[in-house]
Parts: C-alpha cells; sequence; structure tokens
C-alpha cells in the first residue's frame, strides 16, 4: 500500500494542487487541503482500498476538507467568503467523494496544470524561483528534497518557495493561461525551467554521482504532461525529445567505477533503443512542422548524434549546420563554442581551434566547457598549451566525477609531452 | 474573467459593484541625479508627450488613479521623530544615485495587465519601471 500512495502522489499531486489552487484561490491553503487528503488516505485505503479514480479522490476529499477547514476558521472574512464561494461553485460538495462524478472534473484538471505550470514560471519570478517552486507545486518534490537535489542549504531554499509564493499573492498574478499574444514568451519560460530541472539532474552541478536521476525523470515527465497539453507548440515537443534523446545516453555516460564517459567513448549498443525511437519520431514530426526553435534544433542534433552507429559515423556536417542555424535564430557564446567543437570534428582539431580563437572569449572566460573544449582541441592537435587548458577546466568543474576524467585526460597530455 | 491568487476570494465573489482591483505602484527608475535637464530639447519635449498620452490611455481604460512626477532626490529632506526629537537631514534616505524619478498608481486586474502597463511606461519614458502591489 505504501507503494501504491507514492506511486499515486506522485502521479497525481501536481495535478491535485493545481485544480485546488483555482478552487480556494490561495497556494498555501491548496497545498495544505491535498497533504491533509493524502493523509487520510493513507488511513482509508488500506481497509477500503484504492478508489478507481484516486487522483478524482484526492482532489475531492482535499476540497471537501478545505471547506470543512474554512468554516472552521473562517474568523477571517475572506476565509469565510471563500468558503461561501466553494459551496456555490460549479462542484458542489460531496459527502461521498468516492461516487463523485469524476468526467468533467478531469478535463479541468488538465487545464489547471497548464494554469499552474505558467504561474510557476512567470516573469516576474528569478529562475531559480521557478524551478524550486514548479518541482514543488507540480513535481510534489518537498523543500528537503529541491534543497538536496540542487545543494541549495534547506532555510534557503524554504525561504525562496516561501517568497515566491508571497509575490505572486501580495501581486494578484493571474491564475490563467496567457494569451496567445503572450504566449511564445510566457511558454518559453516554462520550457527553461523544465530543461534547466533535467539539466540538473542530468549532470549535478556537484555532489559524487554524475547524474540525479529523480530531477531527470520529474523532468521528462513533466515535458510529457506539457506536450499532451500543448500538442501543437513544436517548441515543447522540441524539448521532449532533446531531453528524452539525452536521457537515452544515460547508462552509457558512467563507467562501472562511476567515472564518466565521454561522447565518443561511449558503448553505443548501451543506448536506450525505446527512447530514442520516442525521440526521434518527435524530431521528425517537428521537422514536418517546418516551425524550428531552439530545443528543436538542438533535439535534432542529438538526434543525429543517436543516429551514428559508431562516434566515426557521425554526420558532423550536419551537426555543425544545425549549430549554424541555432546560432543564426539565437546567437550565443555556447552555441558558437559548440559549433566550434563541431567544426574540429569535422575538419580536424585545427580548424576547430581557428573557430574558438575567432569567439569573444570574455562571455566564456569561466565557462568550464570552453576550457573542456579548447584542452581537448589543443591536445588533439598536439599543442602544448593544453596542459594549462585542462587545468583551467579543472579548477572550473564542481563535479568530482568529471573532475577526475578532465584529470586523467590532463596527466594523459602531460605524459605524451 | 481570470481568477488571480488571493483576489479570487473577492473578485470572483462580491457582486461587480463592490469589486475592488488590486493597484499597482508603477516607478520610474532613473539612474543619475537629474538636476540639469534641460526640459526644452526636443527629445525631452517628446518624451514628456509620449508619457501625457500614455496617461490619456490610462484614463480612458479606467486604470488610473495617481501620477507625480518628482523634483530632484537631492531636493528631498528626511525628518526623523524619535520620542519628542525631531531631527532633519538634508538628502534623500536611500544613498545611492538611482532613485525614483515619478511615478503612476494604477488599477489593473492582475499583475500581468500591471505589467502591459509598465511595459509601455518604459517604452514612453524610455527608462526601467518598477512595479510593486499596494498593500490591499
Amino acid at each position: 500500500m505504501p507503494d501504491v500512495l507514492a506511486d499515486v502522489f506522485r502521479r497525481e499531486a501536481g495535478r491535485c494542487t493545481a485544480t485546488l489552487i483555482r478552487v480556494l484561490g490561495d497556494i498555501d491553503l491548496a497545498e495544505d487541503a491535498v497533504a491533509e487528503a493524502f493523509a487520510i488516505a493513507a488511513e482509508k485505503w488500506p481497509t477500503q482500498g484504492v478508489p478507481p479514480n484516486p487522483g478524482a479522490w484526492i482532489t475531492t476529499t482535499a476540497r471537501n476538507r478545505a471547506i470543512d477547514r474554512l468554516r472552521r476558521e473562517s474568523t477571517r472574512t475572506d476565509r469565510h467568503v471563500a468558503a461561501l464561494r466553494l459551496e456555490s461553485d460549479d462542484m458542489p460538495p460531496d459527502p461521498n467523494p468516492e461516487l463523485a462524478a469524476v468526467d468533467d472534473f478531469v478535463d479541468v484538471v488538465a487545464d489547471d496544470q497548464l494554469r499552474l505550470m505558467f504561474l510557476c514560471c512567470h516573469p516576474a519570478l528569478a529562475a531559480d524561483a521557478q524551478v524550486a517552486l514548479t518541482l514543488r507545486l507540480l513535481g510534489g518534490l518537498d523543500t528537503p528534497e529541491i534543497a538536496r537535489a540542487f545543494l541549495v542549504a534547506e532555510p534557503t531554499l524554504a525561504q525562496r518557495i516561501v517568497r515566491a509564493k508571497r509575490k505572486l499573492r501580495d501581486n494578484h498574478a493571474p491564475y490563467r493561461i496567457p494569451r496567445p499574444a503572450e504566449l511564445p514568451d510566457r511558454l518559453h519560460a516554462v520550457l527553461v525551467a523544465i530543461y534547466l530541472i533535467y539539466t540538473e539532474g542530468h549532470t549535478a552541478t556537484t555532489g559524487d554521482s554524475l547524474t540525479r536521476v529523480d530531477l531527470s525523470r520529474e523532468a521528462i515527465r513533466l515535458g510529457r504532461v506539457l506536450t499532451e497539453l500543448m500538442p501543437d507548440e513544436p517548441e515543447a515537443v522540441g524539448l521532449l525529445a532533446l531531453t528524452l534523446l539525452t536521457e537515452a545516453r544515460r547508462p552509457a555516460r558512467t563507467a562501472a567505477d562511476g567515472s564518466m564517459i565521454r561522447l565518443a567513448d561511449q558503448d553505443r549498443t548501451q543506448w536506450d533503443r525505446p527512447l530514442i525511437t520516442e525521440g526521434h519520431t518527435l524530431v521528425r514530426a517537428c521537422l514536418r512542422r517546418d516551425q524550428p526553435g531552439p530545443f528543436q534544433i538542438q533535439a535534432a542534433i542529438a538526434a543525429v548524434h543517436a543516429d551514428a552507429a559508431t562516434a566515426a559515423a557521425t554526420d558532423w556536417s550536419q551537426i555543425v549546420a544545425l549549430y549554424d542555424q541555432l546560432h543564426a535564430l539565437r546567437p550565443h557564446a555556447v552555441t558558437a563554442l559548440n559549433r566550434a567543437v563541431a567544426l574540429g570534428e569535422l575538419r580536424g582539431a585545427a580548424a576547430g581551434l581557428d573557430a574558438l580563437d575567432s569567439l569573444d572569449v570574455s562571455l566564456l572566460e569561466d565557462y568550464q566547457p570552453y576550457h573542456a573544449a579548447r584542452a581537448d582541441l589543443l591536445a588533439r592537435a598536439g599543442r602544448r598549451e593544453a596542459t594549462a587548458a585542462y587545468d583551467r577546466a579543472i579548477e572550473l568543474t564542481a563535479n568530482p566525477t568529471e573532475r577526475r576524467f578532465l584529470e586523467r585526460q590532463r596527466n594523459e597530455v602531460a605524459d605524451r609531452t | 474573467m481570470p481568477v488571480s491568487i488571493r483576489a479570487v476570494a473577492f473578485v470572483e465573489v462580491m457582486t461587480k459593484e463592490t469589486v475592488t482591483m488590486p493597484q499597482y505602484l508603477l516607478s520610474v527608475c532613473f539612474d543619475e541625479d537629474y538636476d540639469d535637464v534641460d526640459l526644452s530639447t526636443p527629445e525631452n519635449q517628446a518624451q514628456m508627450a509620449r508619457t501625457a498620452e500614455l496617461t490619456a490611455e490610462m484614463e480612458r481604460a479606467g486604470a488610473w488613479v495617481f501620477l507625480a512626477g518628482l523634483r530632484p532626490a537631492s531636493s528631498a529632506t528626511v525628518v526623523r521623530a524619535d520620542g519628542g526629537d525631531v531631527s532633519m537631514t538634508d538628502g534623500p534616505y536611500a544613498e545611492t544615485k538611482e532613485q525614483m524619478g515619478g511615478f503612476w498608481v494604477i488599477e489593473a486586474p492582475d499583475l500581468d495587465a500591471a505589467l502591459e502597463w509598465a511595459a509601455k511606461a518604459s517604452t514612453a519614458c524610455e527608462r526601467p519601471i518598477e512595479v510593486r502591489p499596494v498593500h490591499a
């Protein structure tokens, strides 16, 4: 039973919270009500069995509990008014939540999840607050879990979440899906937050394990929810494809001793085929739609890698062309860096170094991948500055697994020269 | 009508005639003292005309509550009452060169509507606009 409950919690907590926020008009009330409903479930389900639609059961129970509580605590006018609203709402209180009509309910829930995504990623919130709030409200992660995932002190993270919720409340942030005119920017913020959650899970900034699988899984789950709710948004599909294709390489990314394996050296038979197939299907759907965006292009690049049976078989000319397209769409120092690396594969290390040297280094001075890529190209070109570049990259690496990898590379070069 | 966090109980439930819309302070951020600004230059004249036009638009939309352009921060005096003693110091309270140069108070149904006005205000003034909710 605890497993069933944990499973329902993972799947439904975000959805229930999303609906309760709409019904109650308050994030904290909604969170408390959902938590209470899960506590009741933990008590009742082992003896009474799991209801046929657990999510609707939780939502209805949470709503009924919230009404009770609002009545009890209706000393404050606004809460009293909220209780009145609940009773006069489209969902009359149901003494038997198990019998609640679930169908209409579920439709509404889908929209609520979208509303909540846009609320959590409101541009008035800082990126770290958007990510924390998304994980908390939509992912159902508790504060200690999120704090651990991002290696932030728990009080700091708790404060971040409290402040974000208070800002949304004080500012009367609307609980709605953005209008078409605002949608591109607002959707981009949601996609970036999901992508940040994914990358944090993919390469943890610090900590002794290279991956933090839970965060990556949660990001993929959120990406799936988003594409189900907005199937006509090619960038949402692109983001999901990108995360799936990157995730497919996970089994090959680390050796048995936990050390990191580069893309070029990975055993590609270990790549997750079903994930690649799903990712490829999504990329093809994006290509057919022909409304390219940054996430779709990055997904296409990941798809080219996934297509190659060996590293040597990689179609680097296509990858360079895709980076060109990405850079034309959204110029960025990191894109230029990746293009230079791809060029180094296509035309040799010297060409790659030429491309690197033409970049505006001021933006990349403290960027670890820049120094790691430069060190690699220098080493391949047989240049002795490679060791110094490795040293700089190692200095900038917080992840111990990745640092060990770079140290090994540096020592090999040092032995050679 | 979109529901908004916390406002829902009032906005949606209470009848239309008693609805109180949230108010926001939109302040115009100056990052230099503007003592010596020559208001007669064509650029400044055009900017003031744009600002006046935006205020008129706010009025037409029923969003406008109040506005004021402020004399430079250097003209400020800070007064402190401590028990029976009242002291005064010359100059603004915040010791930074960034100061509020003027402000609007507007009514808007929610944050996003307020942010839209702020974007228009920033375009008109060619300066950053800080948006702060007014305590209900």
